[in-house]
């Protein structure tokens, strides 16, 4: 039993079900991310364990108590909306403080606990000052500042970054993450940014279409996603997804692909229980950074595979230096040094991480676990 | 955001400029003239307006009009002056104005952010209500207010009012708190603070604007209305069905002065309440019609 249980909650409007069956256990101290395209039902989720929408079916638990119909404000959690809904009329510590005033906090203690959450969100100097006059970053500290000001069981974050400028994210992001190092709390944050959900988390959940598709560490979800949407979703760029028919090679699985000029090559697999689907179409999942000039290359890895293959465009981003190429008809990415002397046109003798790659079921687009 | 909008004006050249100011004026002059009318013979003697110029300047200035109208003048049998009835309007408006902008307050409330299976069913019948001509509930009106006992007094006209006006204040804070962020209703709710304090704390703070629209609004309407005031008033009349009697008086000598002293006073307050609250009002109507 974790410190917040979502025990096989559903939700529905009406017939329609737009939650089915999560099932997640989120221990002290752990920050958990809930991550999806939008629509997939995380800030539905979200808002059931803080108590704003219903739950209509199983149950989820604070500290082993269960809070099906049990209001907001007894709950003892704290959020922080995406709009950082702070209110209008009240001045940065009025509105720091409003939670406290409403659960009957005498002054004195209201007064102290504002000073140090100020101090430690360096917003002391503002809190005289009302939310209009007041910039995104700063809003967004006194937001975070309000919930924590409650000392709470749980922090639910709703898409707090999203209103922020690119560079002012990225420092929120660390920002964050310092504060949840510094404090220990638990965190249930929601976020359509898959990096967020990469650099925030100890664990991750992605959801989709109303289904946890995976829950797990951030490299888990990354190494070994379960299935084809979790490998297209989390990371950027995407996963290379590449049709290929598992072949044997000296006993050994191999993944028969064609290069950009329509020669067969044969890439040959870490995993062993491949074995089994010889002579069957799989997809291959290989990530961009997975293939490399051959001096760019994993050197731990027991299994880099040279591929010769002609290269379509080039895309220097300053670090990294993207190449796309076809493969079995596909366009593949892969992320080289930024000085890797590639040319378009020309045929370059990349590295592939086979120790890396992962199969899936073109059928079931589930991963072939090994 | 104002000073972004002050250079929206066409520029124009100073003839062209002085001319529109020139057609305004004159137009302003022609609006002006029947309140010059009013004004000038509420102060004069009645021989000087029977005898000559309603257009002249007084040659002899007097306040007896507006004494006599105000308290001595003959409204119906009694000669009270309009004074007890200009506090009849006032009680009766107070109230009324009151009660029916804080019912549409709070209608709007849960319009908006307390919403349940049907609401907007209820806020098209709500919004129905204003479409209805006052006279057709002349007698199902008169029938309820027996019943309650409230027939001919200044209780049963607030009623009325009240009920006839909360469609109009509901309208106006419906669509008012329907542009406020909900997110602040639900972060209150997790703060703890229950259904009225969140209306009292978070909502109506930032209520003034559309506040002001429902005050004018209804000010204007109750205390101008005739119909309700001459139907249901008993021995309570409104200032606007004792103006009436005073006007139409069918024996005596007209005495034109007191009646348009009479007709002043009658339109004092609403005057009162643009002159004061109209810079409002504008900025009301426009709330959230535009994002910025």
């Amino acid at each position: 039993m974790g410190f917040l249980d979502i025990r096989n909650v559903t939700k529905s409007y009406g017939s329609v079900e737009v939650l089915h069956r999560v099932d997640v256990a989120v221990e002290e101290g752990e920050f958990l991310v809930l991550v999806g395209p939008s629509g997939c039902g995380k800030s539905t989720l979200l808002n059931m364990i803080a108590g704003l929408e219903g739950i209509s079916g199983g149950e989820i638990a604070i500290k082993g108590r269960v809070v099906n119909g049990v209001h907001p404000s007894k709950r003892n959690i704290a959020m922080v909306f995406q709009s950082y809904a702070l209110y209008p009329n009240m001045t940065v510590g009025q509105n720091m403080t409003f939670g406290l005033e409403m659960h009957g906090v005498p002054k004195p203690e209201r007064e102290e606990a504002l000073s140090r959450v100020a101090k430690l969100l360096q917003i002391d100097h503002l809190l005289d000052r009302k939310p209009g006059q007041l910039s995104g970053g700063q809003r967004q500290r006194v937001a975070m500042g309000r919930a924590l000001v409650r000392n709470p069981d749980v922090f639910l974050f709703d898409e707090p970054l999203s209103n922020l400028d690119a560079k002012l994210r990225v420092d929120m992001r660390t920002e964050i993450k310092k504060l949840h190092q510094s404090l220990k709390t638990t965190i249930v944050y929601v976020t359509h940014d898959q990096i967020e959900a990469m650099t925030l988390s100890t664990r991750i959940a992605v959801m989709n279409k109303g289904h946890v598709q995976q829950l797990g560490t951030p490299k888990e979800i990354y190494d070994t996603p379960a299935n084809v949407f979790v490998a297209t979703f989390m990371g950027s760029p995407a996963m290379n997804l590449v049709p290929a028919t598992v072949v044997m090679e000296g006993g050994v699985p191999h993944a028969a692909v064609t290069d950009a000029d329509g020669t067969p090559r044969h890439l040959r697999f870490s995993q062993a229980n491949l074995a089994a689907w010889a002579g069957k179409p799989i997809l291959l999942g290989i990530r961009p950074e997975a293939i490399t000039d051959p001096e760019g290359a994993d050197r731990k890895s027991a299994n880099i595979v040279a591929l010769a293959n002609r290269v379509g465009v080039t895309e220097p981003a300053g670090s990294d230096t993207f190449v796309t190429m076809q493969l079995s008809g596909k366009d593949i990415v892969a992320r080289m040094r930024a000085d890797a002397l590639v040319a378009p046109g020309q045929v370059f003798d990349f590295a592939v991480n086979m120790e890396k790659a992962v199969a899936f079921d073109p059928a079931t687009e589930e991963r072939i676990a090994p | 955001m104002s000073a972004a909008t002050q250079d929206t004006a066409v520029s124009t050249g100073s003839f062209t400029r002085a001319f529109l100011y020139l057609v305004l004026i004159l137009f302003a002059l022609f609006y002006l003239l029947p309140l010059y009318v009013m004004g000038v013979n509420s102060v004069k003697p009645l021989t000087e307006i029977t005898g000559g110029n309603m257009m002249a300047l007084p040659s002899v200035w007097t306040l007896e009009p507006w004494r006599q109208a105000w308290s001595t003048a003959q409204i119906g049998v009694e000669p009270t002056g309009l004074k007890p009835y200009f506090l009849n309007s006032i009680l009766m408006v107070v109230p009324a104005v009151a009660i029916s902008t804080i019912v549409g307050a709070l209608n709007g409330y849960v319009l908006t952010k307390w919403r349940f299976r049907g609401d907007t069913w209820v806020f098209g019948l709500m919004l129905f209500s204003c479409f209805i001509p006052f006279q057709i509930v002349l007698i199902p009106m008169a029938v309820v207010l027996g019943k309650l006992g409230l027939a001919g007094s200044v209780p049963g006209l607030i009623l009325v009012h009240v009920v006839y006006g909360i469609g109009f204040t509901t309208l106006y804070f419906r669509n008012y708190y329907a542009s406020f962020p909900t997110e602040l209703v639900r972060a209150a709710m997790i703060d703890g603070a229950g259904f009225f304090r969140i209306f009292w704390r978070i909502l109506l703070p930032v209520s003034g604007p559309i506040a002001v629209v429902s005050v004018i609004w209804q000010f204007t309407n109750i205390w101008n209305d005739f119909l309700f005031g001459v139907s249901f008033g008993g021995t309570s009349q409104p200032m606007t069905v004792a103006l009436n009697n005073l006007v139409q008086s069918s024996t005596g000598v007209k005495e034109y002065n007191v009646h348009f002293a009479g007709a002043i006073l009658a339109a004092l307050p609403t005057l009162l309440v643009y002159i004061v609250a109209g810079r409002y009002f504008v900025r009301g109507l426009m709330a959230g019609s535009v994002k910025g």
